[in-house]
């Protein structure tokens, strides 16, 4: 099977004229007058965690994503018994790959946890017009953080959030990896569960890069996995800078779990050693040689070559 | 809610592509990431009450002049010199600026027994003006009253009999104007000072100025050596133009000067998307937009000249200052650079730019491709305060049509330096040794200028004298869009799209350039740091 949804895009996006046949998109690097603006951080998503609003995304989520999902990128998920007995709610921090992670994780979340979750998205990219608010909040949950500055209203949301006993998922790193490795994680979230007094779960997800990477065009289906970590509390003299780092270790940790094994991830965590999800040097031509192993041109048989008798 | 300052954008993949003028139409380009957009500052709030102002600068004059009122008396012989069509561009919704304060000076005049008025329309070695491009920059009352009696004059930079020669600078420079004004008893020049360059002794010294004297400015090693001429403190023709200035004035001349400047409300509402940045479009911007364009490009030139050169600027009155020549220009240069300056880090190795279907040169008329080159690399090149905005060696592409179109009446001079001149060399020390004088002194081309509405046969020399210092400075000029034919005669390179032209201007400046649109409408003025 051959998913194309970049191609479905260029194809659409060549039939439909473009600017100035419609509205002119907002340039990043300029800020928005905030008043004017009912998208973005602004956009109020109340409607979206109304009854009848769930119950339809519940039934998306159980009757169209979760079979969808099973059937294109089937996971394997470890971990759940870590968070079997956490308090509701939590802040699930994973790992960002692909824009497959969203829907393979809140599909596959367990059941007391999967109905009343929202998801953080970068206000900027799924907030900034209205159908694309009206589809991410509806059909996902999400909600709008603003990922390139501080915005008080993101953070007041998803706190009264956590106290009204739903849980978040939020992907610290800000953004999809371009090449696989790992970005360094934010400082919000930390913040947010100092604030909230919620617990954080460490999530490693595995396999969406390579079904559907950031700069992908096709869907290439294959097994992914999810890893969840023991819930996370924030020290009593913590500070969130090393909260965050904490929150970071962990994740790489359940990474090194499922490249190994359990017992050699916790020696190697003990010993403070290890493999960061970021890889040791991003710019030598081997860690990227080492991650596309698996793509690696095969020939099956000699016969194949060419005889030369 | 004040106007925005100017502001430089940094263009990434979300951002809508740039707005160019492409003569008589309009071109959307899309730039690299990473390029930077110079976006002019917002129109400024203009005076409350143009007349009440103009008639309080009038009476309450700076440096160290009198009132206006008690520098007028009966017997006195009293010129009234005003700029000509070239400013502002396009001309300006009636009334005309000039014609609110002539009235109010004439007012005054009349008030006080004034009989001995003469107007002088300071050409220099421009065309005469039409009787409706007089009747709209002085109003029918002004010009009903003084054109049949021959007290509307237009400056004859050829007519001897009445130019007076002043003397000489301390630099050897001739200063040789208009008789009648020198010999009044108060001359007064009203000004409308749209860039910087305009007005002070500018006004006098070049406005109502024969050939003799103007060669002293207007020559390639004055233009090359002024830094820009926007830039009053580092401008050779400025300082040229003050010696004669400050020599006219030790002469004996009395001269009260009046200085007017617009804000940036350049288009009428229903160009309004020419004033707004992209991402800020309306439906109805991108309605109008779309209208213009396609109506523009379907139109032969002749005609989408006639409905562009049709505008009249909505432009309002932002401050008016009368009085001592040097002390009112320190003003006017305060409120212009206030309207148009806009601070930029830093140069870039490629510049972009669209040109209109207007310049100074061509009101009502062609913008043929000498004009074209001097919009570009005199005019908008020159926009600039410390250093230019593409570096040295730097690649400048101007997007234009230039076709080898012209105005056999009102640029006859033009062609046969296109034709001939620019054929044989490019080079402006070349062309102005082996060429000008024979130009200058043509006996059809001065007959043209006195009794028809030519430019002066020197006229181009000028013109392309203004863009030396920019041909000195550049590794290469690409016009996008531009004629191939026309475009190789002005010695530049021709590109059909925008990626062509920047492949071409990578081999100039090598990969990964930095680039700068500067985005007009309206008119911006880089501060480069």
């Amino acid at each position: 099977m051959d998913y194309r949804p970049e191609k479905l895009k260029r194809v659409l996006s060549s039939s439909m004229p473009g600017f100035p046949f419609r509205a002119p998109d907002w340039p990043s690097t300029v800020a928005r007058a905030p008043k004017h603006s009912k998208l973005g951080a602004n956009y109020d998503t109340e409607w979206s965690r109304t009854y009848p609003v769930r119950m339809v995304r519940a039934l998306f989520l159980d009757g169209v994503a979760r079979p969808l999902i099973k059937a294109l990128i089937p996971p394997t998920i470890y971990g759940e018994d870590r968070i079997k007995n956490a308090p509701v709610p939590v802040i699930f921090a994973a790992n960002h790959s692909s824009h497959l992670d969203t829907p393979l994780l809140t599909s596959h979340l367990p059941a007391r946890f999967r109905h009343k979750t929202v998801i953080g998205a970068g206000a900027d990219y799924f907030f900034d017009r209205t159908w694309k608010a009206t589809l991410w909040s509806g059909l996902a949950g999400a909600i709008p953080i603003e990922r390139n500055r501080v915005n008080r209203k993101s953070s007041e949301l998803a706190e009264s959030l956590l106290r009204d006993g739903w849980s978040l998922v939020i992907f610290p790193e800000g953004g999809r990896t371009p090449d696989g490795f790992g970005q360094v994680f934010k400082a919000g979230i930390a913040q947010l569960a100092k604030k909230s007094g919620v617990p954080v779960v460490p999530v490693f997800i595995k396999g969406t890069f390579d079904a559907l990477g950031k700069n992908s065009k096709t869907l290439k289906p294959g097994p992914t996995a999810i890893n969840f970590g023991f819930p996370m509390h924030l020290g009593e003299r913590e500070d969130v800078r090393a909260f965050t780092q904490r929150i970071q270790a962990a994740v790489d940790q359940l990474s090194h779990e499922l490249e190994t094994d359990w017992w050699t991830a916790r020696i190697a965590a003990a010993k403070n050693t290890t493999p960061n999800l970021s890889g040791p040097d991003k710019k030598g031509w081997r860690d990227e040689w080492q991650r596309t192993r698996s793509k690696a041109t095969k020939i099956s048989s000699a016969s194949k070559w060419p005889k030369t008798n | 809610m004040s106007p925005r300052p100017g502001f430089i954008l940094e263009v990434d993949k979300s951002t809508p592509p740039a707005l160019f003028w492409h003569g008589e139409g309009f071109r959307l380009e899309k730039l690299p990431s990473g390029s930077r957009v110079i976006y002019p500052p917002e129109a400024l709030e203009p005076v409350e009450d143009p007349i009440t102002s103009i008639a309080t600068a009038l009476e309450n004059p700076v440096g160290d002049s009198q009132p206006l009122s008690s520098l007028l008396f009966p017997e006195m012989r009293l010129t009234i010199a005003f700029d000509d069509l070239s400013l502002p561009l396009p001309s300006m919704q009636s009334p005309d600026v000039r014609q609110l304060v002539i009235e109010q000076i004439l007012e005054t005049a009349a008030a006080k027994g004034v009989d001995d008025v003469v107007l002088i329309a300071a050409l220099a070695l421009h065309r005469r003006m039409t009787e409706s491009e007089l009747r709209h920059i002085l109003g029918d009352r002004v010009y009903d009253s003084f054109a049949k009696t021959g007290r509307l004059q237009q400056h004859d930079a050829e007519d001897s009999s009445n130019l007076i020669h002043l003397g000489l600078t301390d630099k050897g420079e001739d200063v040789e104007i208009n008789k009648r004004a020198a010999t009044s008893d108060l001359l007064i020049y009203v000004n409308v000072n749209l860039v910087s360059m305009d007005g002070g002794h500018k006004s006098v010294a070049t406005g109502l100025a024969s050939y003799k004297s103007l060669r002293h400015h207007h020559n390639v090693k004055t233009m090359v050596h002024s830094r820009s001429f926007m830039d009053p403190h580092n401008s050779q023709l400025h300082s040229s133009n003050w010696r004669m200035g400050r020599l006219i004035r030790d002469s004996g001349v009395r001269i009260f000067q009046v200085e007017t400047t617009l804000n940036t409300n350049t288009f009428p509402e229903s160009f309004g998307f020419l004033q707004k940045r992209e991402w800020e479009w309306n439906l109805r911007d991108r309605a109008g937009y779309l209208a213009a364009s396609a109506a523009l490009e379907k139109s032969p030139p002749w005609l989408s000249r006639k409905v562009l050169h049709s505008i009249r600027s909505p432009y309002q009155l932002t401050g008016v200052t009368a009085g001592e020549v040097e002390a009112v220009h320190e003003i006017t240069i305060r409120n212009v650079f206030r309207q148009q300056l806009v601070e930029v880090q830093g140069q870039t190795d490629i510049l972009t730019m669209g040109l209109p279907y207007i310049g100074p040169y061509n009101v009502n008329s062609i913008m043929n491709p000498v004009l074209v080159y001097c919009l570009g690399l005199g005019y908008f090149f020159n926009m600039y305060k410390g250093m230019p905005l593409v570096r040295k060696g730097g690649v400048l592409i101007l997007s234009h049509p230039t076709r080898r179109e012209f105005d056999p009446t009102f640029h006859p001079s033009y062609i046969d330096f296109f034709d001939n001149v620019l054929a044989d060399t490019t080079d402006p020390i070349e062309i102005e040794s082996k060429y000008e004088n024979t130009f200058a002194t043509d006996p059809w081309y001065v007959h043209l200028y006195r009794t028809g509405h030519a430019y002066h046969g020197v006229h181009p020399f000028y013109m392309w004298y203004w863009g030396a210092h920019a041909l000195d400075h550049l590794g290469a000029v690409i016009i996008l869009g531009g004629d191939p034919k026309t475009v190789h005669r002005l010695g530049f390179m021709s590109a059909t799209t925008m990626s062509d032209a920047l492949e071409m201007a990578q081999s100039v400046v090598g990969p990964d350039p930095s680039l700068t649109h500067l985005h007009s409408p309206p008119l911006v003025m880089s501060d480069v740091k």
